[in-house]
């Protein structure tokens, strides 16, 4: 019934506006058959904004967006058949057991959930002890699995998540992309979007997306290879006083911290590492380390923005 | 080594602190359920404490009940020298509180804000002139002051909500998961704004989902089920967990 495409989403030059704000200007991509592709950026990005043209919930201001080769404006009924999304808020019904909601989005699918439980079995095993249980009631980890569960039970072509791993913990998050992963490799072509930058390196390749442009399309580890620059980890006793410190110097051109150490560049691109360390060490730092190290998507995507 | 040489020499700075929390066998019970099960721990004055737990461990109730807004089941607590069961007027007096979802009303401007809150902690209007200028000056906002919020970025929301919960110059500000879905440079100007109220006296009490930011504190602990199951330094943690860094081990706490 689908017809075989190499790149089974293709946005091309789309724009959206509200009003006074551009929320999405100009964005092109594509997303090939049966790849995990991640849109990566913070709130406000125009990741949700896209998201709801690609799932034909809004229509674009301008561009074109096809999904399986078809239109999202004049085709969006065959796209919904055939597509999952998976909004950032919950919105299965509350009010419905765990059950009765997936019986619910298998009916208006014209499906059933015997039909198509292979798919969802993994995930759905997990919740289904709690099958009774109105949806409202689950907790957070258990309400993401039937959410998922949900998306795919008409068996889509193409799974749209937008945010599903925001404000949860780091288990669940975890959990929730070996979940992905496996879902890949039955097939399924999965786009999500994430505000989490260290979750670009679960996917094939990632858009990074700041102020409603794509900063660079690529896989996570050429666009670490583009980075193009030295980066140092530098740290000290007194971690706030060397990020002030540093900051001061004129040989220095960034300084962010990471986790226990500061990543930074220099004007130059080169650093006397001894002679750094003697600085640092004049104006009262003691346990200096310094090493040069590979960036991270992170380290990329604070030099794209800026 | 020079980094234990840090560790030894950084515990005993924090430790000849005076508390700024006491927390004694904390218990929270809703019906048979434990949210807090017996917690114990201190935090000492200017000290970054990182609140770290999977989703439900129980964070969100221990954080109401330090700040004067649900009272314990039983047990002793103690904030800012105040008595959570008698004294919770004087408790809330000594705070700051921010989160990702409350933080400003979205319909009055970045001044308007500030004056409102500075008016709730009952500041005078000389102060909050003075301190309103200073604040917009540290945040080179000036230009933005007349601004409704809801016009504003996350981040530059997040940074006016964070000063703005530490205007009254409490003793101790909770921030629950205050850099979700922050850009990543923000992220990082905001934990530079922690690091100067740590510096200025002020105790932070911060939860957040990035694992990165917990290096970032002094001492973290890790809830799991209603329990502390860790609490020290991250590199204490790290070393006792046997792990490279603080995702490794809240992986093994709270898996």
């Amino acid at each position: 019934m689908i017809k075989q495409t190499k790149h089974i989403i293709k946005v091309n030059q789309l724009r959206k506006s509200y009003e006074k704000v551009e929320a999405v200007k100009g964005v092109s991509f594509s997303v090939s058959n049966g790849e995990l592709f991640g849109l990566i950026g913070p709130d406000g990005a125009g990741k949700t904004s896209i998201f709801r043209i690609l799932t034909t919930l809004m229509f674009p201001t301008d561009g074109n967006v096809s999904m399986m080769d078809l239109d999202v404006v004049k085709d969006y009924r065959f796209i919904r058949n055939n597509l999952g999304y998976m909004p950032q808020r919950f919105s299965l019904y509350q009010d419905l057991s765990v059950e009765e909601n997936l019986a619910f989005f298998a009916r208006i699918f014209g499906t059933t959930i015997e039909e198509n439980y292979d798919l969802i079995k993994d995930i759905y095993i997990q919740i289904e002890p709690f099958k009774k249980r109105l949806a409202g009631q689950l907790s957070g980890g258990m309400k993401q699995k039937l959410a998922l569960s949900c998306a795919l039970i008409h068996s889509p072509e193409i799974l749209i998540l937008d945010e599903p791993t925001t404000g949860v913990d780091a288990v669940s998050r975890k959990e929730f992309w070996e979940m992905l992963i496996r879902l890949k490799e039955k097939g399924i072509t999965i786009l999500v979007s994430t505000p989490y930058m260290d979750e670009a390196n679960m996917c094939d390749r990632v858009a990074l997306i700041q102020n409603g442009e794509i900063m660079s399309i690529d896989t996570p580890a050429k666009i670490i290879d583009d980075f193009g620059r030295k980066l140092w980890a530098v740290k000290s006793d007194n971690i706030y006083q060397l990020i002030l410190d540093l900051k001061k110097m004129e040989s220095v051109d960034t300084v962010f911290p990471f986790g226990e150490y500061l990543h930074i560049t220099s004007k130059a691109d080169e650093f006397n590492e001894e002679r750094l360390i003697s600085d640092l060490e004049k104006v009262g730092h003691s346990n200096i380390r310094i090493q040069q190290i590979k960036a991270n998507i992170e380290d990329c995507f604070m030099q794209l923005m800026q | 080594m020079h980094f234990s040489a840090y560790m030894v020499n950084n515990i005993t700075m924090i430790k000849n602190k005076e508390n700024i929390i006491e927390v004694k066998d904390l218990v929270k019970k809703f019906g048979n359920f434990y949210a807090n099960d017996h917690l114990t721990f201190e935090v000492k004055k200017g000290e970054i404490f990182g609140f770290l737990g999977a989703n439900g461990a129980g964070k969100t109730t221990a954080i109401r009940i330090l700040s004067g807004l649900s009272y314990p089941t039983s047990g002793d607590v103690m904030v800012a020298g105040f008595d959570v069961y008698k004294e919770r007027e004087k408790v809330k007096k000594n705070i700051g509180y921010m989160s990702q979802k409350f933080s400003l009303y979205e319909d009055l401007t970045v001044k308007e804000n500030i004056r409102f809150y500075g008016g709730i902690y009952g500041l005078s209007n000389k102060y909050i002139k003075e301190k309103t200028e200073s604040m917009l000056e540290r945040l080179k906002m000036k230009d933005i002051q007349h601004s409704l919020i809801g016009s504003l970025p996350l981040g530059w929301k997040q940074k006016i909500a964070f000063s703005v919960a530490i205007f009254h110059n409490p003793k101790i500000v909770f921030l629950d998961e205050p850099t979700g879905g922050v850009d990543p440079i923000t992220r990082r100007d905001f934990w530079e704004m922690i690091y100067e109220a740590s510096n200025n006296g002020i105790t932070v009490f911060v939860t957040t989902h990035y694992m990165d930011e917990a290096e970032y504190c002094d001492r973290v602990s890790i809830m799991d089920r209603g329990k502390i199951e860790g609490l020290d330094t991250p590199g204490g943690l790290k070393k006792r967990f046997k792990s490279n860094n603080m995702d490794e081990v809240f992986l093994k706490i709270a898996r």
